[in-house]
């Protein structure tokens, strides 16, 4: 792909994240029209005095604002981490959860609607737990002898992930069917409609710590697709190279389903698309992947919010969106992966 | 003459299993030194040691008079490339952005290949005669361009001194011959090249030297004319070979 291509790619990825994203600051249940939201960002920009409606004010700060900031943060996040993980594990099927970060972060948000904690503490344990998940994960991983081993990471994370799933059903057996049965579904599904202010404030952070050393290592990242003796002898420092990789993606997706539950199929897909458009180097695919996945998620949340009556789960659209569109690329796209 | 890889009194194997000891060699600048030994016989193991991916059992290997311990990583790749045995490409690089990964211990933590990085890059594709296939992916490369694309990622990784693991292996025969005319070709440039191979007959084309290893260790090390006999052959793969000669250039005939 020549260098003009890509920076086409590029730039109809950022336009249409920009388009959607004021469709989706003017969809829902209270449509607004372009010349109100213009208006409103004139005033709130550069001071222009346009009248504008108090509700319409309140819809874009309050309402759809922190939900929109939200969606555009948690489909970047998963979107950065699915890509170092498909690169690093040497397989594009793998997705940001194959550590077990979300069985951890949801056994921990599950404990706090369990012991009916505050949203903040439910928040700050699904956080914590998808680090423990990972970092008990990657400690049994790297106490295997004589296996491969990203083998044994991947295999750590599916038993650990398997025993945490274990612990969330006897909570969920256990747990009051009228109050904390409901609230822990709803978690499980993955929702962005709670999100506050301050919940994008706590979470930003985390995601751009893990974000950082991405970017930094984001050449770097190229060498962890060889064999480890390979990209050994090329002078890297593996096993350091793939703990950091392992801790930064890892804090962005805990910090992601902390303030958005479970939201599958984005973290595998998007990087996957991403791929088949510019390509697997590295630095090239991470800022697209990035775009792609803020812009997926927001369409998904946007059509969650405005397609029936009532609410549907991101989560659960995803996975409606997400698997035909797999079993396509599963079918049809074998060069991009192979 | 330069020593560019030595290796004494070494040991190599994996723990609690030796493969090979007490192995003395030393290459220098131009010479080619042709591993042959059995399947199972320790080549990969012994370059695997050699290239400091596995420690050492006994003994040490020097890259320049160094001990190979005693220098960082980056500065390994820097006198060694390493061609692995059949690199199985994950994900659809450019043959370009391959060879860059060469680059890799030229290039800070952080950074990304710059001009010197893309300009030797290039002159490594060059040298290969693969600049046609730069921008193809590797992913759809013929196992021979493979290879060839490998070997132009050892050369810039600005190494003069290069290992490559089997690397005729499941080629065909063309791309045999040009593999090995690739070797000798950098060797009368003044690299020095450790290859391992399963036909004694590419060591009489393409070799200085050559190693005959077993279980245990070397069996005998010396000029391809010395050590590629009939004796030695059948004791390494218990087959019965005829050594002869054809206009002048050694070949090895098995006897059915």
């Amino acid at each position: 792909m020549t260098r003009r291509s890509r920076a086409v790619v590029y730039a109809g990825a950022a336009l249409g994240l920009v388009v959607l994203t004021v469709l989706a600051f003017g969809a829902g249940r209270f449509p607004l029209s372009l010349a109100e939201l213009a208006a409103l960002a004139a005033n709130k920009l550069f001071g222009a005095g346009y009248e504008v409606a108090p509700t319409v004010e309140t819809v874009v700060l309050q309402v759809r604002g922190p939900r929109i900031l939200a969606a555009l943060l948690v489909g970047a996040a998963l979107a950065a981490a699915g890509t170092a993980y498909q690169g690093m594990f040497r397989n594009p099927l793998v997705s940001p959860d194959i550590l077990g970060v979300s069985a951890g972060a949801a056994l921990g948000a599950v404990l706090g609607i369990f012991f009916s904690q505050s949203a903040l503490v439910i928040q700050l344990g699904a956080f914590a737990g998808g680090l423990a998940a990972v970092g008990l994960v990657y400690a049994v991983g790297a106490n295997v002898r004589r296996h491969d081993p990203i083998l044994s990471l991947i295999l750590a994370g599916i038993v650990l992930g398997t025993l945490l799933g274990a612990f969330i059903a006897l909570i969920k057996y256990l747990a009051d069917p009228y109050n904390q049965l409901p609230a822990i579904t709803y978690w499980l599904l993955g929702s962005l409609a709670a999100v506050a202010p301050s919940d994008l404030a706590l979470a930003a952070p985390f995601a751009l710590a893990g974000l950082v050393p991405l970017y930094l290592l984001r050449w770097r990242m190229n060498l962890l697709s060889l064999s480890d003796d390979e990209a050994r002898a090329l002078g890297v420092p593996v096993a350091r190279l793939r703990l950091a990789v392992v801790c930064a993606a890892t804090l962005m997706t805990a910090a992601a389903v902390a303030i958005s539950g479970i939201i599958g199929w984005v973290g595998l897909l998007i990087p996957h698309a991403a791929r088949m458009l510019v390509g697997p180097e590295f630095s090239r695919l991470l800022p697209l992947a990035m775009v792609l996945g803020a812009a997926f998620l927001l369409a998904v949340d946007t059509l969650a919010r405005t397609v029936a009556p009532i609410e549907l789960p991101p989560g659960v659209l995803t996975a409606l969106i997400g698997t035909p569109f797999f079993l396509w690329l599963f079918v049809s796209a074998r060069r991009a992966w192979q | 003459m330069a020593v560019m890889l030595e290796a004494r009194g070494l040991g190599y194997g994996y723990p609690g299993r030796a493969v090979g000891r007490d192995l003395d060699l030393a290459l220098g600048a131009g010479e080619v030194l042709c591993v042959l030994g059995p399947n199972g016989g320790g080549k990969t193991t012994l370059f695997r040691t050699l290239l400091g991916l596995l420690e050492a059992q006994a003994g040490q290997v020097r890259l320049r008079g160094e001990s190979l311990d005693a220098l960082p990583r980056g500065e390994v790749a820097r006198r060694m490339g390493y061609v692995p045995q059949g690199h199985a490409a994950q994900f659809a690089f450019t043959v370009r952005d391959v060879v860059l990964m060469g680059r890799t211990a030229h290039i800070g933590l952080f950074a990304a290949p710059g001009a010197a990085d893309r300009a030797a890059a290039d002159r490594a594709i060059e040298v290969l005669g693969i600049g046609e296939l730069a921008e193809r992916v590797v992913t759809e490369l013929s196992g021979g361009e493979r290879q060839l694309a490998m070997i132009a990622r050892a050369l810039a990784q600005g190494a003069r001194l290069l290992v490559l693991d089997e690397p005729t292996a499941s080629l065909d025969f063309g791309n045999q011959v040009r593999v090995l005319r690739e070797l000798r070709r950098l060797a009368a440039d003044g690299y020095a090249v450790v290859f391992s191979s399963h036909d004694p007959g590419q060591a009489f084309l393409a070799a200085s030297g050559v190693l005959l290893l077993v279980r245990g260790g070397a069996l005998r090390q010396g000029t391809p004319e010395d050590v590629i006999t009939a004796d030695n052959l059948r004791q390494v793969y218990g087959v019965d070979v005829r050594v002869t000669a054809v206009d002048g250039v050694r070949a090895c005939l098995p006897v059915l």
